[in-house]
């Protein structure tokens, strides 16, 4: 093939000049602020270079309870969805009839809007003096006694933050497994019950390991995923995360940007930092994992 | 016929009928499950929409919560309308979604036809940075992206929402590896009929990747239509809020923090559009999703 280099860098210019400003640049730029002491935007000044933007973050006490917040919400709700939506897809691929009405249910929170449904799912768990709720009401009836989950005490306030991300992330789980469980082949099933062989043995020694490909996949993007909620926690407990005790890490380093306590890129770099080591590690174990038990 | 055969058939029978109860058990209990997981799903839907009707005054009244509206009405619509700027918040997202998707379809088609047509010194260097910034997160980059948008004196400005959301090196990935698979014979003929490489793109290829484009554009209309964070940081003014700003400035300061019917009256009119078009372009977008779709 002749060589067109002009030509080609002229087509690939739009695109590199968006991903020089917009992520080379700030990549490079987030490294900086992130050992410049205590730059903040009022002022424009930093009084050193070290490492004192990390031992602040890693000492403050809202950065600690977001990392717990996010630890919490990530083991919580990373198994339960990834086996819920198993349950869901086995029980879709099961079925002929009425399995596209299904589907489409099945896939409608991921065409809506996090704030907006978020708001619905604040209704239904908060108490007020008015009403207390339908969550609670609910509760009552089974003889327990209502509680306010949004402004109540921390599990509460975990417990809806879990069930609204579980939520959330179904559908997109629901919809690779259903995918991966009809690509797997029929002969083996044909050949399995051929030779007797149970359902339960069938699910564990074909489904399986024939899926377990995506099922890794799948448990590596929810974990990252996970680690990255911001919206719907602003969703359930409005903007001010941190007087909640609600805030995630991600939430934090917007907050330390701009909001309540803004205008600290720095502190907000040495913390978007660490939640970049954090999912690294995590993910990095996850790979390590899956070599072990994945079957290709 | 003798005894023993006989015993021998109904042995048989029992075994198949045994066999069809277990079977029709487990139907059952599978439509049992997913109908469970679509009450899940479509029960929050229902609850907005029931209480988007309900009065002011009956909503408050009820302290048991009721699951019909007595005397349904349609003011928490009109309310939504005037009493906060909810369509002035609908027009900026509309003209936000059409700009950065339109803006992004050039950028990436034009990068990935260098990428997959041309052939130019340092193009496999140039792809594999590429890649890898697939892997860097936006909290990295969006610390900077805030300084400079707020350097260039951009914010509450559409190009400052814009441009940093244009930004798609996976698109780009999806679109070359399509662009890939056009048979080169096509491109020879092209130039042998002495067809220019743009109008070459434009007649043969993008014609051909249609499928691709029309995933990658819808995914990108889901993000958008959902920006939360980039939007909430670069803008304060609230003629410049899109719907999820909307929302939250709803939430937090809107009708009085109390009213609620038309809080929810408000979440339906912004979910409605997304849904419906859901409901239209349904196997393109599940589709879609699977193929290059994350969440969360």
């Amino acid at each position: 093939m002749e060589q067109n280099n002009r030509k080609a860098w002229l087509y690939l210019l739009p695109a590199m000049a968006f991903l020089g400003v917009f992520m080379v640049y700030p990549l490079v730029d987030v490294l900086v602020y992130s050992f410049e002491e205590g730059y903040n935007f009022a002022s424009q000044q930093y009084f050193g270079v070290g490492w004192y933007n990390y031992a602040y973050v890693l000492h403050n006490r809202y950065f600690l309870q977001a990392v717990k917040n996010t630890f919490l919400l990530v083991i919580i709700t990373v198994p339960i969805s990834t086996g819920l939506s198993l349950l869901i897809s086995i029980g879709l691929s099961s079925i002929k009839r009425l399995r596209n009405l299904f589907q489409t249910i099945f896939f409608l929170p991921y065409v809506t809007n996090t704030l907006a449904v978020g708001l619905v799912f604040m209704i239904l768990f908060k108490k007020t003096e008015y009403s207390d709720g339908l969550v609670n009401l609910v509760i009552t009836r089974l003889g327990g006694t209502p509680v306010d989950f949004i402004d109540g005490p921390y599990w509460t306030k975990m417990l809806v933050l879990c069930v609204y991300t579980i939520w959330i992330v179904m559908p997109f789980k629901i919809l690779i497994l259903t995918s991966a469980l009809a690509s797997v082949n029929d002969t083996y099933y044909n050949a399995a019950r051929i030779d007797g062989t149970s359902r339960w043995r069938m699910f564990t020694k074909i489904t399986l390991p024939m899926i377990s490909p995506t099922i890794f996949y799948l448990v590596i993007t929810g974990f990252i995923g996970a680690f990255k909620a911001y919206s719907d926690a602003v969703a359930l407990f409005g903007t001010d995360l941190n007087t909640a005790g609600m805030n995630t890490i991600v939430g934090y380093i917007y907050d330390m940007l701009y909001g309540n306590s803004g205008g600290y890129p720095s502190y907000a770099s040495a913390a978007a930092i660490v939640l970049f080591f954090i999912v690294l590690t995590i993910t990095c174990i996850n790979l390590t994992v899956s070599k072990k038990h994945v079957h290709y | 016929m003798n005894s023993q055969d006989k015993n021998q058939r109904s042995a048989y029978a029992a075994v198949e009928k045994r066999a069809r109860v277990a079977r029709t058990l487990r139907t059952a209990a599978t439509y049992v499950l997913l109908s469970v997981w679509a009450l899940a799903v479509l029960f929050p839907f229902y609850w907005m929409i029931l209480t988007s009707f309900k009065s002011y005054s009956s909503y408050n009244a009820e302290y048991i919560p009721k699951f019909y509206a007595s005397s349904p009405t349609w003011q928490n619509y009109v309310d939504a309308f005037t009493t906060v700027n909810l369509g002035r918040y609908f027009l900026n997202t509309l003209i936000f979604t059409v700009a950065t998707t339109a803006l992004m379809l050039v950028v990436i088609t034009l990068a990935a036809f260098a990428f997959a047509r041309l052939n130019f010194r340092g193009k496999s260097l140039a792809f594999t940075l590429l890649l890898a910034l697939m892997m860097i997160p936006t909290e990295l980059v969006i610390i900077t992206n805030y300084a400079t948008i707020t350097n260039l004196d951009m914010r509450n400005t559409f190009l400052g929402l814009i441009l940093p959301s244009v930004t798609s090196v996976f698109y780009i990935y999806l679109l070359k590896e399509n662009f890939a698979q056009i048979p080169d014979e096509l491109y020879y003929a092209a130039k042998v009929d002495g067809t220019s490489d743009m109008k070459y793109l434009l007649r043969v290829m993008i014609p051909m990747c249609k499928p691709t484009l029309v995933t990658v554009t819808i995914l990108k209309v889901i993000e958008c239509w959902n920006a939360y964070v980039w939007p909430r940081l670069i803008t304060d003014d609230e003629a410049y809020f899109l719907v999820s700003n909307g929302i939250q400035e709803i939430r937090e300061n809107g009708f009085g923090r109390e009213n609620i019917p038309a809080m929810m009256a408000a979440v339906v009119v912004i979910s409605v559009p997304l849904v419906v078009l859901f409901l239209i372009f349904r196997k393109k977008i599940m589709e879609g999703v699977s193929r290059g779709g994350l969440k969360g």
